[in-house]
């Protein structure tokens, strides 16, 4: 990876990539522009849900865009670096897999180089912005360990739904048809992330919140920031263990790709 | 009014019989066609009902100690989200790009050739696939949903059937709406824009998002009757859970009835003005 040679080439994938995306610069803006709504439809969405409610979960909107804010810049973010991996199950189909592993490169990065969606830029900013404008208008009692967490807990996210991007595509190693299956789980887990855990109830929370670890994407580093107790009573330094979580979930993600990429055999064709 | 067909004489044969009987050939195919994906009809069942339960606990949650919203009670709710779920394979609202690759790629020459109508022969095939998801689609989550939520059953006998109708309807608005987007293709050499419009309007204004009802009065009034998006998904939901008394429901039955004719009407139209300008290169 450190080689002067890799990092070229790594270089030159990149480079290609952004030059034939700028070509058609029509399509490309109306790309940024198109990519931006679907993250503004989802804040929109939170909205509307407030105009016919006071409190969702026990959480007014203030509380509630922080939540967003978190998840919406982290999920906006890992799509960018690492989304691109949902199209596995079209390499896997089509053997493009095959050029790619014969290539003296790491897979991954030569995956998530090949076509790295610039256009997903704009999705990533406003999600910061979102991000910022919760952290700014909530109210937030500001101690150097907040300003810490708030600082650390949108990358620790980031990692995390990177991990989540690329275990579910793993999948598509045994079975090709998986794309809607491995959506179920990062979209799902957007969707999830964007309100408080408290919203959902029974296993299907237990699932995704603690199971999966979705909780503490967005709830447990919010509810610390916020300085709130945790309704369902987790302790308040839970709210600090994302960084650990999303360790561990890229730790997974590592392991879950080696084995795959082991367990790979061509399409044939 | 009939189609441009390059070799082929356009059919003024006026069997109703042998019209019906080639329209019912395509949807069958349709109906096979879509019948040997079932991986993906599989994995598409695991997603709706990962959503039915997101959405399903977030409206609820919305609905809070009260129990009502926006003339929604629980198990209404409950209902609007897991048939929601299921109905939003039936119309398959995105991902629809046949026509546009057709069109970008040249094949759509092989289609002009046919002696039936293109946007008839689109519509059968897509009917076909819609009576495929309808059973693979449809039927599990609103299978699933009422083990783990309180849901409502129709009270009116009348409902049921007038929910079929309202169904096939928004089948074919949905139709519709993807064949314009597609046949943008048509005029531009890429569509993804009119594509990316097309797929962030009609999931926030068809009451996927959210029920429509959610949104201040008039503008649910305004979306219902400016726009064919309501058609999609939120009329045949509300049929479902009866929100309205009967004689509304039927009104926005027949709501869907127009924009269905004026939509198709709409696609032989530009139908037509594009079979005019096109010109398919290469050979």
């Amino acid at each position: 990876m450190a080689e002067p040679g890799t990092r070229r080439a790594y270089r030159a994938l990149l480079g290609a990539q952004a030059r034939s995306q700028a070509a058609y610069r029509t399509s490309f803006a109306v790309d940024l522009v198109g990519n931006m709504g679907a993250t503004v439809f989802d804040v929109m969405t939170v909205l509307v849900l407030f105009g016919v409610t006071r409190e969702l979960g026990g959480f007014t909107l203030r509380e509630t865009l922080v939540v967003v804010g978190l998840s919406s810049f982290a999920f906006a973010t890992a799509d960018l670096l690492v989304g691109n991996i949902e199209r596995l199950p079209r390499y896997v189909r089509t053997g493009l897999f095959d050029a790619v592993l014969v290539r003296p490169l790491a897979a991954l990065p030569q995956l998530l180089l090949m076509d790295l969606p610039l256009r997903k830029v704009s999705r990533a900013v406003f999600g910061l912005a979102v991000l910022v404008f919760a952290l700014a208008s909530a109210g937030i009692d500001w101690t150097p360990g907040r300003v810490a967490l708030a600082l650390v807990a949108p990358p620790a996210a980031v990692v995390f739904f990177a991990a989540v991007f690329v275990t579910t595509a793993t999948v598509s190693f045994y079975w090709i048809d998986s794309g809607e299956l491995a959506n179920s789980v990062t979209y799902g887990g957007r969707d999830f992330t964007s309100y408080p855990v408290t919203v959902y109830g029974g296993w299907f929370r237990a699932l995704f919140a603690y199971g999966m670890g979705f909780a503490f994407v967005s709830y447990h580093p919010a509810l610390a920031l916020l300085g709130r107790p945790d309704p369902l009573g987790l302790p308040a330094w839970v709210g600090w263990a994302s960084p650990g979580v999303a360790l561990v979930a890229a730790a997974v993600a590592a392991l879950a790709w080696r084995v795959g990429i082991r367990h790979y055999r061509s399409t044939g064709s | 009014m009939g189609s441009v067909t390059a070799t082929v004489a356009p059919p003024t044969d006026p069997n109703v019989t042998r019209w019906f009987r080639t329209f019912g050939a395509i949807a069958a195919s349709g109906f096979r066609r879509h019948a040997t994906y079932r991986q993906a009809a599989v994995a598409g069942v695991v997603t709706n009902t990962v959503f039915g339960f997101l959405r399903c606990y977030i409206f609820l949650a919305v609905a809070g100690a009260a129990g009502t919203v926006a003339g929604y009670d629980r198990a209404q709710l409950g209902t609007f989200v897991w048939a929601g779920q299921g109905l939003l394979a039936v119309i398959a609202i995105w991902g629809w790009t046949e026509l546009a690759d057709r069109i970008r790629t040249g094949e759509i020459a092989a289609d002009l050739l046919r002696p039936v109508h293109p946007v008839t022969s689109y519509l059968a095939t897509d009917l076909g696939r819609a009576g495929f998801a309808s059973l693979a689609r449809l039927l599990p989550p609103v299978v699933i949903g009422p083990f783990f939520f309180d849901v409502y059953l129709p009270r009116q006998w009348a409902t049921l059937p007038l929910f079929g109708l309202s169904v096939l309807l928004a089948v074919v608005v949905c139709f519709a709406c993807r064949y314009l987007v597609n046949a943008t293709a048509y005029w531009l050499e890429d569509v993804r824009g009119p594509m990316i419009l097309w797929t962030l309007g009609s999931g926030v204004l068809a009451g996927l998002y959210f029920p429509l009802g959610f949104l201040p009065g008039w503008w649910e009034a305004a979306l219902r009757y400016a726009t064919p998006f309501p058609s999609l998904l939120q009329v045949p939901l509300d049929v479902l859970v009866e929100r309205e008394p009967m004689p509304t429901e039927l009104s926005l039955v027949g709501l869907q009835a127009a924009w269905a004719v004026l939509l198709l009407a709409l696609c032989r139209l530009v139908q037509r003005r594009a079979e005019h300008r096109l010109v398919v290169q290469g050979g």
